[in-house]
């Protein structure tokens, strides 16, 4: 260690994957407590919600799950606009390695909120605002995917991305509005999704289960960015001595 | 500084009319998508009138996606478009005037053919008016939009596929507003608030969309 402590020297894969190896447990752990003080709170302390019964509860999977779609999407488009910026390799993967989890988040929004919706609404599906433009940002991911994964040379792989990340950030608030104006103007309100009643206990297992999400999320980030870097820099002698040592 | 964007724009008008089948075979294949509805909904008039603006609109997106492909690929192919970007001109310029062109050849006859097509599902006067007037206004922001895809997918496997994959979720605000703008007009509620959205859409994607192009177009040819 140097005697300054110099946070870009991990920027650089070959000391970054110690690093990710290193956090990963710290990470995985924090969601696990998270996860369990969540659903402890969200099946067992929080009160059965007095027009929905216990069909409810799925919300502590149900938000989460869309707050992070969103989010990892802007953390995506973040890494993207600093490796076009600034030409540094880790972005990309960084970016590549969030996409698969944002995803996975976006389906899991709109599947749980599908099994809510059954009892609630009585409908598997409707053209709610929220419902389509989440669908869509599931399009967006898939886009992003299928562009990295259509492009054989990483570098350029990860800058075509990266665009494409910067271009749909722009355009994720027109879709929503867009959306949302088409959705009042071609049927009334007759979904109202405000929650203005909200039990505190409901909304302290919320964010704890949030928490949860997000740590996970940063856990299999890494765990996924360990292996795009073994892949990418497979020709480097770092890659090649950390191989060497896991076969002994 | 317009004077490249118009050479551009005339010598890929040009080409395009070298090779005027392809046009037409973008325009046919939107007679025909619109066309197949009727047959696969059934002909009542009243549900027909209420489909209209959806189905032509999303035969015009269908359409558009299917010249995007053919924008920058030939220049890509005999080297043309190393040579533009090589030139002293901002690309980004040269891009927008690839888009204006891309759009005189597969926007505007899509315009100009809808009310016709707008008859067959019945349409009033004024909503046929309004129809043409949307296409006229969104499909220029189509060509932007799409510019950024077909250079994000130029000289890739599968392109075409790709392309409509990542472009066709952008364009869902054009089809919302430029669908809207007829249904607004046959509900009676007037149509003007969504044609200054399509306008507004289409000024910006021609402002940045071509220098988002560009941006791409530097990505695939390093």
């Amino acid at each position: 260690m140097t005697d300054r402590f110099n946070l870009y020297r991990f920027a650089s894969p070959a000391t970054f994957y110690p690093l990710a190896g290193t956090l990963i447990p710290y990470f995985a752990a924090i969601a696990a407590v998270f996860g369990i003080a969540g659903l402890y709170v969200g099946m067992l302390v929080a009160p059965t919600d007095f027009q929905q019964g216990e069909g409810y509860r799925i919300i502590f999977i149900h938000v989460p799950a869309s707050w992070l779609s969103m989010f990892i999407y802007l953390v995506m488009a973040g890494w993207a606009a600093i490796g076009l910026a600034f030409n540094t390799r880790l972005s990309g993967m960084m970016a590549q390695a969030l996409a698969p989890t944002g995803a996975l988040m976006a389906f899991l929004s709109l599947w749980t909120g599908a099994l809510w919706g059954k009892p609630m609404w009585g409908t598997w599906w409707v053209w709610d605002a929220r419902l389509t433009s989440e669908l869509i940002l599931l399009f967006l991911y898939i886009g992003y995917m299928a562009l990295t994964a259509a492009i054989d040379d990483a570098r350029r792989a990860d800058k075509a991305g990266g665009l494409l990340l910067l271009v749909g950030v722009v355009n994720v608030p027109i879709i929503y509005f867009s959306v949302k104006w088409w959705n009042t103007l071609h049927q009334g309100s007759s979904v109202n999704l405000t929650k203005s009643s909200m039990a505190e206990t409901m909304l302290w297992g919320m964010l704890l289960m949030a928490m949860c999400f997000w740590m996970y999320s940063i856990a299999v980030a890494l765990m996924r960015v360990r292996t795009i870097m073994l892949e990418r820099e497979r020709h480097t002698d770092w890659v090649k001595a950390i191989l060497a040592g896991g076969e002994q | 500084m317009l004077n490249i964007v118009a050479a551009v724009a005339g010598r890929d008008l040009k080409l395009a009319m070298r090779r005027q089948a392809d046009i037409v075979s973008a325009l046919f294949f939107f007679v025909i998508v619109v066309s197949l509805f009727p047959l696969g909904i059934g002909p009542e008039p009243d549900l027909l009138r209420k489909l209209a603006p959806g189905v032509l609109w999303v035969a015009a997106l269908l359409a558009t996606m299917l010249s995007l492909p053919r924008l920058f690929a030939d220049d890509h192919r005999d080297g043309t478009l190393e040579q533009l970007a090589l030139a002293p001109h901002p690309l980004g310029l040269v891009v927008t005037g690839k888009v204006i062109a891309h759009w005189l050849v597969s926007g505007l006859p899509l315009a100009l053919i809808a009310p016709v097509l707008g008859i067959q599902f019945d349409l009033s006067t004024d909503a046929l008016l309004v129809l043409t007037g949307a296409i006229l206004l969104g499909t220029p922001a189509l060509s932007g939009i799409g510019a950024i895809g077909a250079a994000l997918t130029l000289g890739l496997r599968g392109g075409g596929v790709l392309l409509s994959l990542l472009v066709l979720p952008l364009y869902i605000p054009v089809l919302i507003f430029g669908a809207g703008a007829v249904d607004a007009t046959v509900s009676g509620l007037g149509g003007e608030g969504h044609l200054s959205l399509l306008a507004a859409m289409t000024c910006a994607s021609i402002g940045f969309a071509p220098w988002a192009a560009a941006a791409a177009l530097k990505i695939a040819l390093e």
